[in-house]
């Protein structure tokens, strides 16, 4: 399976100059795979950085690779799309650590040639953002219209805002939150743990071997596919409705339309991603604290990024990264004095909601990146 | 689009080039003027549809309560804070008031004056609350749970050691004399400073 996907060819850069990471280590150079749409204007001005969520990839708006469907955000990004692509030049790179080209543990070491596996080092939502830098430095792009994203594309959206507020003129940040709560941690550490637990996993060395922790990656995306949706969505969709049969089995077959949709997710997902990125994002993901630098004082974070126009959506179904968590966010900006838009959307989908359809939220995207100041 | 008349004095009362907050800014019209004015307009309104069609049009507004969320905002946030058609609306106009100068130096506050003639007449003649142009909702669904006069507000300011800098008087969309005010002014709106 791991290999299959890691055969892909993905559009890349690699950049020879050395990332230091936040864990103190550094990559001596790094490979970033990156989609782009529309056209860099003239000036230079009107690029937007799109960040992807955590099982996301750079294939925002085209078809992927492996699995052969539209891109994750093909309804926002296109042309004539909230996020147009005639009007900015559209970039959604790899994350770091992540398997669809970018630099994770599926590159190989220099040394040996054999994937890094394990031996690539832990990073951080802020690493990830400091790779998204070098792209653009790579591109010739000084400052972005705007960086965008939802869930732990939030996350990078509000990291850049924090690093360096000089290159955006406007961050918009949906379904999601400036640090990872005890929750949060807890239900990745679940996914992890089911990787690590899969016989197949072999300490995350299984690259070169016939078998990969497949049935482990596959639990931990049932579990987090959880986390996704609300009671209410998955009440609706499903009930307590059975699966192909008339009767309970009283056996552990997937009696339960819930059940079967599940183990469908969870193995779709093993076609498309790598057992290995899934811990190292995950980590990152519960690393991140924006606060944390500041003594706890979100504030602090954003003490630089005044002139930074901050749109942020939450959904009021979304359980994982709730309402409150985005107020959190908006009273910290206001409290600096910073131009913040805010507003919880009404969508039955729970965190989702961002992918899908809510036609709110592309109004509300399509305005902030129009807004002029 | 021609402004309703308190908003229109309003936007034509504030400098170009200073950073206001309109609260309870509805879908962000008095933003959309005061930003064609060159002023730096943001918003806090209650209703998410609302809020939904401001960020929309490209304005910065959040989505909050007066009542509770103006506390985020520092001292001196802003030059000017603007209350229109609201204040009757929160839980404790005073304690509004008090946030509104402490956001900024100056606010601006508009509400329709419950002692006009029209709403006087209404209660002598029908002993019923009135209902009227600018308070057009039945006693049981009103919003507006602090009704308040001209009169109330120049005691409730004064008491608070808080000066009218300005004070406008409509009665339908033409301006009435401050004198005639309490009667005749179906609309009021003060600039009012620490």
């Amino acid at each position: 399976m791991a290999s299959l996907l890691h055969e892909i060819q993905h559009q890349s850069v690699t950049i020879g100059a050395p990332l230091p990471l936040d864990s103190g280590q550094t990559l001596p150079s790094v490979t970033i795979a990156y989609q782009s749409y529309g056209t860099l204007d003239a000036a230079r001005s009107n690029a937007v950085l799109v960040c992807h969520a955590l099982t996301g990839d750079q294939y925002v708006a085209s078809e992927h690779p492996a699995t052969g469907k539209p891109g994750w955000w093909a309804r926002m990004v296109g042309p004539g799309k909230p996020v147009d692509t005639d009007r900015y030049f559209v970039i959604c790179a790899n994350v770091l650590g992540s398997c669809m080209g970018t630099s994770g543990p599926a590159t190989p070491d220099p040394a040996t040639g054999t994937p890094l596996g394990m031996k690539f080092p832990v990073i951080t939502i802020a690493d990830m953002v400091r790779a998204q830098a070098m792209l653009l430095d790579h591109l010739g792009i000084d400052r972005l219209h705007a960086v965008i994203g939802g869930s732990m594309g939030g996350m990078q959206a509000l990291a850049w805002t924090a690093a360096c507020p000089e290159r955006l003129a406007s961050a918009i940040v949906i379904a999601s939150a400036a640090r990872h709560s005890a929750q949060n941690i807890a239900f990745h550490e679940v996914g992890r743990q089911a990787i690590m637990a899969d016989p197949d996993w072999q300490d995350g060395d299984y690259y070169d071997k016939f078998c990969a922790p497949a049935k482990g990656l596959a639990v931990a995306r049932m579990a987090a596919h959880i986390t996704y949706l609300s009671e209410a969505g998955l009440t609706e969709k499903f009930g307590r409705r059975l699966q192909a049969r008339d009767i309970k089995s009283f056996g552990f077959d997937a009696d339960f339309q819930v059940e079967s949709y599940l183990r469908h997710q969870g193995l779709a997902f093993t076609d498309r991603f790598d057992a290995n990125a899934y811990l190292y994002i995950t980590r990152a993901m519960d690393y991140f604290d924006l606060a944390e630098p500041h003594d706890g004082q979100l504030a602090g974070a954003f003490a630089r990024a005044k002139d930074v126009r901050f749109t942020l959506v939450s959904f009021d179904t979304d359980w994982l990264y709730p309402t409150s968590e985005s107020r959190r966010i908006v009273q910290a900006l206001q409290s600096v004095g910073a131009a913040a838009s805010f507003v919880e959307l009404s969508a039955p989908f729970g965190h989702d909601s961002f992918l899908l359809d809510v036609p709110a939220l592309d109004r509300l995207v399509a305005g902030a990146l129009k807004a002029e100041d | 689009m021609t402004l309703r008349p308190d908003l229109a004095i309003i936007a034509g009362a504030v400098p170009t080039g200073t950073r206001v907050l309109d609260v309870g800014c509805g879908d962000g019209t008095l933003i959309a003027a005061l930003r064609d004015a060159g002023v730096d307009a943001r918003g806090l309104e209650i209703d998410p549809a609302n809020v939904t069609a401001a960020i929309a049009r490209g304005q910065s507004v959040v989505q909050g309560d007066a009542n509770r969320d103006l506390a985020d905002y520092p001292d001196d946030a802003f030059a000017y804070a603007i209350l229109s058609q609201t204040l009757q609306t929160t839980e404790r106009p005073d304690r509004i008031i008090d946030e509104l100068l402490r956001i900024a130096p100056r606010a601006f506050v508009s509400f329709p004056n419950f002692a006009h003639w029209r709403v006087r007449l209404a209660l002598l003649w029908n002993g019923r609350m009135p209902v009227t142009r600018l308070l057009p909702v039945a006693w049981y669904e009103t919003p507006n749970i602090h009704h308040v006069t001209v009169s109330d507000f120049r005691d409730l300011v004064g008491g608070k050691g808080i000066k009218v800098e300005q004070a406008w008087y409509l009665s339908g969309d033409k301006p009435t004399s401050d004198a005639a005010a309490s009667w005749r002014a179906e609309h009021a709106i003060f600039l009012i400073s620490r």
